[in-house]
């Protein structure tokens, strides 16, 4: 049975606890690594996943998700596989958006995307550099199809700015911890909980902190505070560094099940 | 109307706005209000016009190149002389104003992404001037292309940052700077070299560059007492060619052409022609013309010139481009390179190759108007950064 992003939520504040999300790119490993990886993230305990639409000029990513794009690039994928691995996550029951630069959004037919989106089961989208001025089309897109347009708010977004991007977001609010690109970290900046502060003056929507979180400590951590925690390139790194492709899915589920109990100690 | 763009959020038609991370939006605005300000502002004014006539080389002149027109149909041919400003080319009107902005602003650093090298050496020289600190982006492919200019941006006291990601080309020497500058935006200025990038940058850089054209416009109403027939310029990014348009988009009798990279021929899809080759689409934070694929991946330009080799196009270009007020065509690598060897024999000038497709349209045009036609050509940069790359294409053992 498919999970909804506002029935995920509601469950994790019931349980006094924050969700896990896992970002994958589609195609990475490969097409049907994918797939696989999607499982692995799932027996792991991952609560939600966000499926990457792979991007040849990923402005806002660091070195890990950069290869992984390009490999997966490399292999033809497009459109067509992102909805296939986002409707691989619905079915594993799990809540999955994609998330995607905007132009692959607008050469796909922003109407059509946000349908596609809707029948496979997903969620909602994450767009990095889709900004509010710019979001007419897809907001009336989004809402159309019943769908989440999920914003990224940064640490240097000030206080009136926070009000009206939030105020546009649904599913939930992704807060970036620093400035910067994606990446593992090994601190989590201070200005992580300050930016989450300040989202919750204006907005009462979950918020999710993604970039730099890698590992059980940072994510008990954020959990002390965000309702959801975002990991991307420590599962990418896995599947990048293993020898073969079964023991880097088994170094993701061992690394989802580690930040699963760090999302449950948080508080 | 003076102006061809809406005053909303820097769009042009459909064209144009803000696609950028939440994180650089405070900078943008900023950097917004910073040029709004200088605009009005008499003394940050003065102080650039001080700069372009004791620094630049301000106002550059205008040659009539009478043995190349012979090979342009006799039409008369009028070079505005970007190449001898100081550092080579065009690139310098820009980033003079960008750097007294980033001092007006408080910030200490500057990056630039560069594709020739013109525009990388130009930010590393009002660096020096200035004091300011200075790290610049380039493709591995274009460092060895343009080795002598990687050389001299060292000499100023720039670093150079090889980029060794996609294309290795400009395109991902600026991917490379937005991930540079969404780190470090506190402290640094974005000295972005081109008419594209998110608001405010390609007005901003527009403004910068458009005293070419109104230059132009006197020198040249006072030679022939008249205006042009055409006005013709190499489009990249468009940078150089904005400048020298913009003052004429308000005489309809005026044709603006603008001559962009046809590489191999735009039929084989070797190409960097955006306008004449590419769709509608989003790169590097502003929605124009690009080289995409059909899932929206940006596809790699070719072009024997390294500054004109960009997917990617201004959006004012595009929006000109659509409302028909200006033209573009694609000029070949091997149309190109006859033109850079013709004006180098005929005038004793060597062009930029980048240049050398303006000076191939203007062979063109030439001939399709005949003798009673004035061009005017936007000699946009010198030819010594292509020595080599010209001897090798030329077999002349270096």
């Amino acid at each position: 049975m498919t999970a909804t992003l506002e029935q995920l939520f509601v469950k994790v504040r019931a349980e006094n606890r924050a969700a896990l999300i896992a970002y994958i790119p589609a195609g990475f490993p490969t097409i049907e690594g994918c797939k696989k990886a999607i499982k692995a993230l799932v027996d792991g305990g991952v609560d939600a996943i966000e499926i990457g639409f792979p991007y040849s000029d990923p402005v806002m990513d660091g070195p890990i998700i950069q290869a992984a794009a390009e490999q997966s690039l490399a292999q033809g994928t497009g459109a067509a596989d992102v909805f296939s691995a986002l409707k691989c996550a619905t079915d594993a029951g799990v809540a999955a958006v994609v998330m995607t630069y905007w132009n692959p959004i607008e050469r796909y037919g922003v109407d059509e995307f946000a349908q596609s989106i809707a029948d496979n089961g997903g969620s909602g989208v994450i767009t990095p550099d889709l900004t509010i001025e710019e979001s007419e089309r897809w907001i009336a897109a989004t809402n159309r199809n019943g769908i989440s347009p999920i914003y990224v708010v940064a640490p240097s977004t000030n206080d009136s700015r926070l009000g009206k991007v939030t105020s546009h977001c649904s599913g939930f609010i992704y807060a970036a911890s620093l400035m910067g690109v994606t990446g593992t970290r090994t601190s989590i900046s201070s200005g992580a909980s300050d930016l989450v502060t300040r989202i919750r003056k204006v907005s009462e929507l979950p918020i999710a902190v993604g970039l730099g979180v890698s590992n059980h400590v940072q994510a008990r951590e954020v959990a002390g505070y965000a309702d959801g925690v975002i990991v991307g390139s420590a599962f990418i790194k896995c599947l990048l560094e293993a020898d073969t492709e079964e023991d880097g899915l088994r170094a993701i589920t061992e690394l989802a099940q580690d930040l699963a109990k760090g999302v449950r100690e948080g508080r | 109307m003076t102006t061809s763009e809406s005053t909303i959020l820097g769009h042009f038609g459909q064209y144009g706005g803000r696609f950028v991370p939440e994180a650089l939006i405070g900078a943008l605005e900023e950097l917004e209000a910073a040029h709004i300000s200088a605009l009005k502002d008499p003394i940050f004014q003065a102080e650039l016009a001080h700069l372009h006539l004791t620094y630049t080389g301000r106002p550059s002149i205008l040659t009539e190149a009478k043995r190349f027109a012979e090979y342009a149909g006799g039409a008369r041919i009028l070079l505005k002389r970007e190449d001898l400003n100081h550092t080579g080319s065009h690139k310098i009107n820009n980033v003079l104003g960008q750097a007294l902005l980033t001092k007006r602003m408080g910030k200490k650093r500057i990056i630039a992404e560069t594709g020739a090298g013109q525009h990388g050496v130009a930010s590393a020289t009002a660096a020096a001037l200035m004091g300011l600190e200075c790290v610049v982006y380039m493709g591995e492919e274009d460092t060895r292309r343009q080795s002598l200019n990687v050389a001299r941006m060292k000499i100023l006291g720039a670093e150079v940052v090889p980029v060794t990601t996609g294309s290795r080309t400009l395109k991902d020497a600026i991917n490379e700077a937005m991930r540079d500058w969404v780190t470090n935006v506190e402290t640094t200025h974005y000295l972005l070299g081109t008419v594209a990038g998110p608001h405010p940058f390609p007005t901003m850089v527009r403004d910068f560059h458009k005293i070419i054209g109104e230059e132009a416009k006197i020198q040249v109403q006072e030679l022939v007492g008249r205006l042009p027939d055409a006005v013709l310029a190499c489009v990249g990014g468009g940078s150089n060619a904005i400048g020298i348009f913009h003052d004429f988009i308000k005489d309809a009798s005026v044709r603006l052409i603008g001559l962009e990279a046809g590489g191999d021929g735009v039929e084989t899809g070797r190409h960097a022609a955006t306008i004449t080759g590419g769709t509608a689409g989003v790169l590097h934070g502003t929605r124009s013309y690009v080289l995409q694929d059909k899932n929206g991946q940006t596809v790699e330009s070719h072009s024997i010139s390294a500054g004109l080799d960009y997917p990617g196009v201004g959006p004012e270009h595009a929006y000109l481009h659509d409302i028909g007020r200006a033209e573009y065509r694609a000029i070949t690598d091997a149309q190109a390179m006859h033109a850079f060897s013709l004006l180098s024999k005929t005038e004793g000038i060597i062009p930029a190759i980048e240049t050398a497709h303006a000076l191939a349209g203007a062979i063109q045009v030439g001939n399709e108007l005949g003798p009673d036609a004035v061009l005017l050509l936007n000699l946009s940069g010198r030819g010594d950064k292509d020595v080599q790359t010209a001897a090798e294409y030329f077999g002349i053992p270096l």
